[in-house]
């Protein structure tokens, strides 16, 4: 296949005969349109289709946590935990569930860019389920969770990390951040449909998320913080959500730290959910 | 059955009543040309009947559906191209029609046949597994076009279709609206150039502020403002209240109004008196810089039906 600019000239000289059109045109049967299932399916398929096909995406958000985690664990680890590699095991897990958070703020920047491209126009004329573009964008969304985690998994084992609940925590630590994230994701969508365009959403977006990914225990120790902070960290979800990882990567979770990262997560799906289906089907 | 029949059609954006009471009827199997500049109503229009905004007031009937209550069924036999390409860049050709043609219902299979099938009439077999980012203009159009017609729709809304492109390319997409129409196709055309409703539409619409404000076949409509339009433009913008006179009175007609400060444009009944007017003009001493005899523009057939020009609506009303 020709790639570059002179193709796209190239091929725009194709030339068009009227017999071509009319043997495209032939119409068929109309077919029955896809159950809400198989749009979801569809949908999900789109969305993992643009991870391969724009992957500066996924790497933009991957670079900064393994960036993060060089600088913090090389840098600061002395300072803060005594050594480099105590470090390390306290930060990893946090590094990962800001690696995949922040990936959730490209589901609204993606869906910004439907709507400002004019596919959400197509897709709302198409006699589907009115919401399987979102919730099978939703769920093809997962793989880049899944990926985005990964990155940083792997970037901390290559560093020494040590795994003490083996693949099985990590799995399962991927599992629970992935929860979580679908959740999250939800609220970006919202943000999605009341922004102008892809950037502002962007930045609606980290604008919301550096200052919760600072105030919790990603980073630090609570107990070392002023007792406001120390509140604040305490009450952050995603202080909540390090802590679940940092049992199950470690073999020690408490079901209590699993299961209140399960409701917030349950939350923000049955807050922001039906506000993302409203939007979409009622925004011109 | 009309395919499209719309009564006293209202939508309002806060103080803007972007559509004020629009009455269309669309006979089945023909081009419907609605022609209007930006923020007329045209696009706000045609997304009620695409299902996609709610009218405010009045009603319409789509393939004798009614656009509040049978919105689902309307969907199942339209299709729109909007007016900004809608199709996803950051996908291939194929896979954007893959994509189309299995939340239609035609399977894997189906779906990916049906692609290559309209990549090849469109001519787009080349440019099939590049991503649509990298296409040009005319590519990106025709691909829509082939996107909204995955499944051949009964009723096709094109919101202007050719706005951007050059000529080569929309005489391709003119191709291709013809050719729907010949399968049986009813389409619904917004545009702003009335070059192009008159070379596809059987009739037209003139929207003008959120209303029809004329209605007829395209040779109906330009007559309204003579058969041909006489352009005069003058070295001396002074001598332009003299030379109008002049002409009105050799050609018995009346004078249209020109944004030109330097230039007169009268409507011609009989082209072949046309040069003898020029001549006459001449005569009187007024100094000409040029002349042609053509069609009436838009500018001049809304200068003709509104009294005012195209260019100076202001765009408030202009609704995505």
């Amino acid at each position: 296949m020709a790639v570059g600019i002179e193709s796209k000239q190239e091929a725009d000289q194709a030339s068009i005969s009227t017999e071509a059109i009319h043997a495209a045109l032939v119409a068929g049967q109309r077919p029955k349109p896809a159950s809400g299932f198989s749009a979801c399916l569809s949908f999900a398929w789109r969305s993992m289709l643009k991870i391969k096909h724009v992957p500066e995406q996924l790497i933009d958000v991957t670079i900064t946590p393994v960036l993060f985690l060089v600088m913090f664990v090389y840098l600061f680890g002395g300072a803060v935990a005594g050594s480099t590699s105590d470090y390390l095991q306290y930060i990893l897990p946090g590094l990962l569930v800001q690696s995949v958070l922040f990936t959730t703020v490209y589901s609204g920047m993606s869906l910004n860019t439907d709507l400002t491209k004019g596919v959400v126009d197509r897709f709302r004329t198409l006699p589907i389920w009115s919401s399987a573009p979102l919730v099978g964008a939703a769920f093809g969304d997962i793989l880049r969770y899944v990926l985005a985690g990964l990155v940083v998994i792997v970037a901390g084992l290559i560093m020494g990390y040590d795994a003490a609940n083996g693949v099985v925590g990590i799995l399962l630590s991927i599992g629970l951040v992935v929860v979580f994230a679908f959740g999250l994701a939800w609220l970006f969508t919202t943000v999605g449909l009341l922004m102008r365009s892809p950037s502002a959403v962007m930045n609606t977006g980290f604008m919301c998320l550096f200052p919760l990914i600072f105030l919790s225990n990603i980073f630090v120790e609570p107990s070392t913080l002023p007792a406001a902070l120390e509140w604040f960290v305490g009450v952050n979800p995603i202080s909540h959500l390090v802590t679940a990882v940092r049992g199950l990567m470690a073999g020690s979770a408490d079901g209590g730290d699993i299961s209140l990262v399960f409701a917030e997560a349950a939350v923000l799906t049955v807050i922001f959910v039906p506000l993302t289906t409203r939007l979409y089907r009622t925004r011109s | 059955m009309l395919a499209i029949e719309t009564h006293g059609l209202v939508k309002t954006f806060g103080e803007t009543r972007a559509v004020d009471g629009v009455d269309l009827s669309v006979e089945r199997g023909s081009i419907y040309g609605v022609l209007g500049p930006n923020g007329a109503g045209k696009t706000t229009t045609i997304r009620m009947l695409a299902t996609l905004l709610r009218p405010d007031a009045g009603s319409a009937n789509v393939l004798g559906l009614d656009v509040a209550s049978d919105s689902g069924e309307i969907r199942r036999r339209i299709s729109m191209t909007g007016q900004i390409a809608s199709v996803d860049e950051e996908l291939t050709g194929r896979e954007n029609l893959r994509l189309l043609g299995k939340l239609l219902g035609l399977g894997r299979k189906g779906a990916a046949g049906r692609a290559d099938e309209l990549l090849e009439g469109f001519g787009l077999s080349d440019a099939a597994g590049k991503l649509v980012k990298h296409y040009s203009g005319g590519m990106r159009r025709r691909l829509d076009i082939a996107a909204s017609i995955v499944v051949t729709p009964e009723l096709l809304f094109l919101d202007e279709p050719t706005t951007g492109l050059d000529p080569r390319s929309r005489n391709q997409v003119w191709d291709i609206v013809r050719a729907l129409v010949g399968q049986g196709t009813t389409v619904l055309l917004c545009t702003q150039y009335l070059d192009e409703a008159d070379q596809l539409a059987s009739r037209i619409a003139v929207i003008d502020r959120g209303k029809v404000i004329a209605e007829g076949t395209p040779a109906e409509l330009k007559s309204s403002v003579g058969k041909s339009v006489l352009h005069v433009r003058l070295s001396d913008a002074a001598t332009r209240d003299e030379a109008e006179r002049v002409l009105v009175q050799e050609l018995g007609t009346e004078a249209i109004e020109a944004a030109d400060q330097a230039a007169v444009a009268v409507g011609v009944p009989n082209p072949d008196r046309a040069a003898e007017a020029v001549g006459v003009l001449a005569d009187t001493g007024v100094e000409i810089a040029g002349f042609s005899l053509g069609q009436p523009s838009l500018d001049e057939v809304f200068l003709a039906l509104t009294g005012h020009a195209a260019s100076e609506i202001d765009q408030d009303g202009e609704v995505m």
